[in-house]
């Protein structure tokens, strides 16, 4: 974040400069750079909305649930590599974005939540709208702050956004008692604000353990890049650096759901997705492979399926910022502490200042084993004339829009998987998606931070019918920004991944997964003011994507689809990358997961 | 499917390893919740918490001390004290286990009730062990004892069939031999 040159001149001329509380939060934001925040006024944020009136720089998004903010201001983070902006006040305002904060701190999203408190004289009283919101939230932020002095806030300000967005990035709440925003004190700039914490993360990699990952990828037979969210955060560079050394190095790249993007879909070496429901190509290389470098991720069980079982024959290099992620799951025999993009491209340097100059046939055999893999065609779904099939709109809306500057949401659950199996990332910030945390009603509010952060491009939730109903109020915000977002629902009437577990795991049980009493959602789109479309066949499918895409208003759109189809490939709970299902298995699932498997989540 | 297949993903791979006591000195930044963070830490990741002493140690610095003994297989402590460093609050974070200059002390209160023979035999224990006498009355002592929390166990031990009724401890201090500073 650069400072506000203009301000710092003016600090300059004088040093003192006295704010009241509201005043100094609103120029923080300011002088960090901050040109966008999403938030909902209420008694004990009055204050610093008062002095948002005055301040023609920032522009306030007024959502309609305060988990709208969060998400929103996520969208706008992952899609900027922007720190999110969230205001909020005390009480059901704090608590209410929370979902979304631990959402940020799964996902390490950089997101600076600002929330109003009761006066310091009757914290702990049980005031109206009072919570303990930085107990609830201590742990669910990477860092936060009870503001008890005026004088104390410049400097809380300034370190927060430095803590978000430095490291491994994360949501910091700062939560300011009302009377502290009416308090009058000095302002310092960001150049001026002394830390309050020794904080420094580290962020370049230690050179001997640099050279030693080299000679060991050098020396791989089958080597493989495991990418994740970290290459994404680590900046456009770090994708770029990911691409060269995956050149340079012969090896196939596969990435977690987080890293989608980091590696372009459309190159030879691209492996797809791993984990649950990556691909078979993907799992079985994850499993065969000597050497795995892992970058920017962090082994979640969603990626290594049974962990006795995963990748046995590997050596493993593990590079990432957060020191607690090393070693966490999978012991790493080499890790590098440090930034994704910084260890990326020293280890470009290494490699070309050691010019190994591996046999340039070394490779073959294991691109050869790939190949076999590949012709597996692990994608393949039955199609139909009649009715769409799920993977068949999300290719088709593929096809429609990657010529467009297009932006993907989702929100969780099935549509989630087939959009990230068949939407094709070429670039990073592109695709933003609840991993960690797994929110349903994540990607309505998300699509309208991105929406705000980029006007001009074009921005689509894949959802679905029960998840975009948690957060569908956010439509009203569209509306009112005028953010032309168009919300793709894939419409199954279920809850489509509780249902394909209930269907494989629990006897065909269907225990209150089916979404009875759906609205309709066309006449949803109207009364908020948008525009509702309607597919219910695969002849009038791409002309009502095609609609959907030339409309500039926000649309809903009601995609009919394969109501029973289930989300393939599958590393069944419990089992190893190896032991994978593709969708022809499907019959014998229930069989193959075990009651140990079954336990599990 | 067997029955001792593992009950959870996330506990595959580690369930064989021993688990060892481990003490780790913290120096944090001493600032509202602090304690809070760190306790919180351990419930929310499942790690115990055998003792835990705080105390600010350097008003001038604004930082506290914390040393918690904790039990863990090698792998969870190795997570603890990553967890620990990366805490914002977290100025320095020590495992004195590891360190062959560690020190490790506690102090302990500890009431016995006798009469007769009894407070003869206790008198005596307390000197083989150089405990003091802080209190005492016709029917009890209240000894204070200092020294390796082995030590004071063992004290404990031999007291409890003379008339050990209660007892208070520290929790684990501990500091690093020589010239050197955490």
């Amino acid at each position: 974040m650069t400072a506000h040159p203009a301000l710092e001149a003016d600090q300059a001329a004088d040093a003192a400069e006295i704010l009241t509380g509201a005043q100094m939060v609103v120029r923080a934001l300011v002088d960090q750079g901050v040109t966008d925040l999403f938030g909902y006024p209420g008694g004990a944020v009055l204050p610093i909305y008062d002095a948002l009136f005055h301040e023609p720089r920032l522009r306030h998004v007024l959502v309609r649930h305060e988990q709208g903010a969060t998400h929103a201001a996520e969208g706008y983070a992952r899609s900027t590599g922007k720190p999110g902006v969230v205001l909020v006040t005390s009480g059901p305002g704090a608590t209410n974005a929370v979902t979304g904060i631990v959402d940020a701190l799964m996902d390490s999203i950089p997101l600076i939540v600002i929330t109003g408190q009761v006066p310091t004289h009757l914290i702990g009283t049980d005031a109206f709208q009072e919570c303990d919101t930085v107990g609830i939230t201590r742990s669910c932020t990477k860092h936060n702050y009870l503001v008890k002095e005026v004088r104390d806030l410049p400097r809380i300000l300034h370190e927060a956004f430095h803590i978000a967005t430095t490291g491994r990035p994360g949501p910091v709440v700062i939560d300011i008692p009302k009377d502290v925003q009416f308090a009058s004190g000095p302002y310092v700039g960001p150049a001026k604000a002394a830390p309050i914490h020794d904080y420094h993360p580290r962020v370049e990699g230690d050179p001997r353990k640099i050279a030693e990952a080299c000679a060991l990828i050098a020396g791989a037979k089958r080597p493989i890049f495991y990418t994740g969210g970290g290459v994404i955060n680590a900046g456009r560079g770090a994708s770029a650096s990911l691409r060269e050394l995956a050149r340079l190095t012969g090896a196939p790249v596969t990435s977690t759901l987080m890293g989608l993007g980091a590696f372009p879909a459309d190159d030879p070496a691209w492996l797809g997705m791993v984990g649950m429901h990556g691909t078979f190509e993907a799992n079985h290389a994850m499993h065969d492979c000597d050497v795995m470098v892992a970058i920017g991720a962090r082994f979640d069980d969603r990626v290594t399926g049974r962990l006795d079982a995963f990748s046995p024959g590997s050596k493993k290099i593990h590079i990432d910022i957060d020191p607690s992620s090393i070693g966490k799951v999978v012991r790493a025999d080499v890790g590098i502490l440090g930034d994704a993009g910084k260890v990326l491209d020293a280890l470009i340097a290494a490699w070309k200042r050691e010019r190994p100059a591996p046999d340039a046939r070394r490779l073959e055999p294991w691109w050869k084993q790939i190949a076999t893999w590949r012709a597996r065609d692990c994608l393949r779904y039955r199609p139909s004339d009649t009715i769409i099939k799920p993977q068949y709109a999300i290719e088709r809306l593929y096809a429609l829009t990657r010529d467009r500057d297009a932006y993907i949401t989702t929100e969780v659950g099935q549509h989630q998987m087939w959009a990230a199996q068949y939407y094709r990332f070429q670039q990073p910030h592109r695709w933003m998606t609840s991993g960690g945390l797994g929110t349903m009603g994540y990607g309505l509010p998300a699509a309208v931070g991105v929406q705000i952060a980029h006007p001009k491009s074009l921005v689509i939730d894949i959802a679905g019918d029960a998840s975009v109903q948690m957060t569908m109020q956010e439509m009203s915000t569209a509306i009112q920004y005028d953010l032309p977002i168009k919300i793709f629902i894939l419409n199954n009437e279920w809850m489509g991944m509780v249902r394909q577990w209930q269907q494989l795991l629990h006897g065909e049980r269907y225990s209150h997964s089916y979404s009875a009493s759906l609205p309709d959602f066309v006449k949803l789109a109207e009364a908020f003011g948008a525009v509702g479309l309607r597919a219910s066949t695969p002849a009038e499918l791409d002309d009502k994507i095609e609609e959907m895409i030339d409309t500039p208003r926000p649309v809903i759109f009601d995609c009919r689809v394969e109501r029973s189809e289930n989300c393939f490939p599958m590393i069944p709970s419990g089992k190893a990358h190896n032991e994978m299902l593709l969708g022809e298995d499907a019959g014998d699932i229930g069989s193959v997961i075990d009651q140990a498997g079954r336990g599990l989540v | 499917m067997t029955q001792d297949a593992p009950a959870s993903a996330y506990d595959m791979g580690h369930a064989v390893e021993a688990e060892n006591l481990a003490t780790f000195a913290v120096l944090v930044d001493n600032e509202p919740g602090v304690l809070h963070r760190v306790v919180g830490l351990f419930a929310a990741r499942g790690y115990n918490i055998e003792s835990l002493t705080v105390a600010e140690t350097d008003r001038s610095a604004r930082t506290s001390r914390i040393t918690i003994v904790t039990r863990g297989t090698p792998h969870v402590l190795a997570q603890i004290e990553a967890q620990l460093q990366k805490m914002v609050s977290t100025r320095h974070v020590q495992n004195v286990t590891k360190d062959p200059n560690g020190v490790e002390r506690e102090l302990a209160l500890i009431k016995v009730r006798g009469t007769g023979a009894d407070r003869a035999e206790a008198r005596g224990l307390a000197d083989i062990f150089r405990a003091r006498v802080i209190d005492t009355n016709s029917e009890s002592f209240i000894f204070e004892l200092t020294g390796a929390p082995s030590k004071i166990d063992k004290f404990v031990g031999l007291m409890r069939p003379i008339g050990l009724i209660e007892v208070s401890r520290t929790g684990v201090l501990s500091i690093e031999r020589g010239a050197e500073i955490l």
